[in-house]
């Protein structure tokens, strides 16, 4: 099975070479802009994120940095600036882009959410095949069996043929990463993946994200778990009041902040 | 109870239970799935952002709300006629009751979409679905497991105001029931009959309901 082909594995672009993680560009953001009525939430915000990097956005409740993930997925739309997908046309969000535009982004990236937004009618097994058959139009068969290697893998291929509502919230989220998963996404995207769960099941979620990040697959992250992002992350970006205040490698952004902001901001978290 | 009366309530059952058969249910099932195919169109209307769209659909359920449904009847049956419309009694009483419902569920409709938390919708979205298959696939199957009690009562009500089809001369339950009445002057005996006969039909609906809430149950959490 070549590297492409393998569920277990991240995509690699069609047409290109690989190459080494950490040298191509995946996906480019410049000063995007978003308001909800009088409410900027989002000033000017610019982000690079490369092939096999884990980008991880901190920052305080209210800094936007959900908005810029529901930006890329097309969950949101932006009022202005630009969203670069390598391999698609830039979309620029001032020149109002089509809705075939806006729906194209999802064709990049899939969302995990933080309530996990599994389809409740659905077994688990149909919540992950949904999207490669429905949409990618992929053979069933196929489907399944990718659906079910990627289940083995977070340890939940026996709770194919339950519901949502018969598993717990750390299982919950762990088929919504596969389900996101299933769709081969050149970039995975984690809304506070772990902020509905009981403190006891975030190590198991974690975990996951864990592996996926050291397979090489790309992604960005929201998360309150700087710990985690200090291991994880390749790359913290601080977000404060719509704008991104520091970012760096987690060694100089978590560990030496220079920013008083970035600083104020870890002390909190730190002193609770 | 005399022997007289036993015998016109055995006389008249089955013609009562014919005008069931043959009037009151077809007409009611009829009417409901019409009315039904309405109200989906008319509560995705009234969901639309475009104005006109929703304000047209807003209008059509004020108007099949705040008038009588006999008084909907009779301008479907009597009244179009002026107009060059002649329309039999059955297709007149299936139009002016499936508008009706169509008006009523529409309502409900419009509540159970409104009650799926948009999670769903992103969820539908982010695996790629268009709009449209988000509503079929995700959207429409929870919505329906909401709108099964609310649209139940619908149907229930639309099967004993099919009796009024007796007025534009659909030979149904209720109309079977007046000629009887009429010809052996048994007023209370034949319409007591009759009530009984909707009565159970609605029994057997309302455990059919049950049923059908049960089943689609099965993935709700308790």
């Amino acid at each position: 099975m070549s590297r492409t082909d393998d569920p277990l594995q991240p995509p690699t672009p069609a047409g290109r070479a690989i190459t080494e993680p950490g040298d191509a560009t995946v996906l480019e953001v410049r000063a995007l802009q978003k308001s909800f009525g009088p409410t900027q939430v989002l000033r000017s915000i610019d982000l690079t994120v490369r092939r096999g990097q884990v980008v991880a956005l901190i920052g305080p409740s209210g800094s936007g940095k959900t908005t810029v993930l529901r930006s890329l997925n097309g969950l949101e739309v932006p009022e202005a600036g630009i969203v670069h997908f390598a391999g698609s046309d830039a979309i620029d969000f001032a020149s109002s882009p089509s809705r075939r535009e806006l729906l194209g982004l999802r064709d990049h990236s899939a969302m995990v959410f933080q309530q996990f937004n599994l389809f409740p009618h659905r077994t688990v097994l149909q919540n992950v095949i949904e999207g490669p058959v429905q949409v990618q139009k992929r053979p069933v068969a196929e489907a399944t069996a990718d659906a079910l290697a990627l289940l083995e893998r977070v340890g939940l291929a026996d709770k194919r043929h339950a519901y949502p509502f018969e598993l717990s919230g750390g299982q919950q989220q762990r088929v919504g990463i596969v389900r996101a998963l299933a769709l081969k996404p050149e970039l995975l995207l984690f809304d506070e993946p772990t902020s509905s769960l009981d403190p006891e099941l975030v190590g198991d979620v974690l975990e996951v994200i864990r592996e996926l990040a050291s397979e090489g697959w790309t992604m960005v992250l929201v998360t309150h778990e700087l710990q985690f992002a200090s291991h994880v992350a390749d790359n913290v970006v601080f977000m404060d009041g719509g704008v991104v205040v520091e970012s760096g490698p987690p060694s100089e952004v978590l560990v030496n902040p220079k920013n008083d902001r970035t600083k104020q901001f870890l002390h909190r978290l730190l002193d609770r | 109870m005399s022997q007289d009366t036993w015998d016109l309530l055995l006389q008249s059952f089955l013609p009562l239970v014919e005008g069931a058969i043959r009037g009151t249910i077809p007409l009611a099932l009829a009417s409901f799935a019409l009315g039904i195919v309405i109200a989906l169109g008319v509560a995705l209307m009234r969901l639309s952002k475009v104005r006109v769209v929703s304000g047209i659909a807003r209008i059509y359920v004020s108007i099949i709300r705040g008038t009588p449904l006999l008084v909907q009847l009779f301008v479907i049956f009597y009244g179009l006629p002026s107009i060059g419309l002649l329309l039999d009694p059955w297709p007149s009483a299936i139009i002016a009751f499936s508008l009706n419902v169509g008006g009523y569920a529409a309502e409900v409709i419009r509540a159970a979409i409104l009650s799926v938390p948009k999670g769903q919708w992103e969820a539908g979205h982010t695996i790629g679905m268009s709009r449209l298959q988000t509503l079929r696939r995700v959207i429409l199957p929870q919505a329906a497991r909401v709108s099964v009690p609310p649209l139940s009562n619908t149907f229930i009500s639309l099967v004993k105001d099919t009796s009024l089809a007796s007025l534009i001369l659909v030979s149904e339950l209720f109309r079977q029931a007046e000629e009887i009445a009429a010809f052996s002057q048994k007023f209370m005996v034949v319409y007591i009959e009759a009530a009984l006969i909707y009565w159970l039909i609605c029994l057997v609906l309302s455990a059919g309901q049950s049923v059908l809430e049960k089943k689609l149950d099965r993935y709700v959490a308790h």
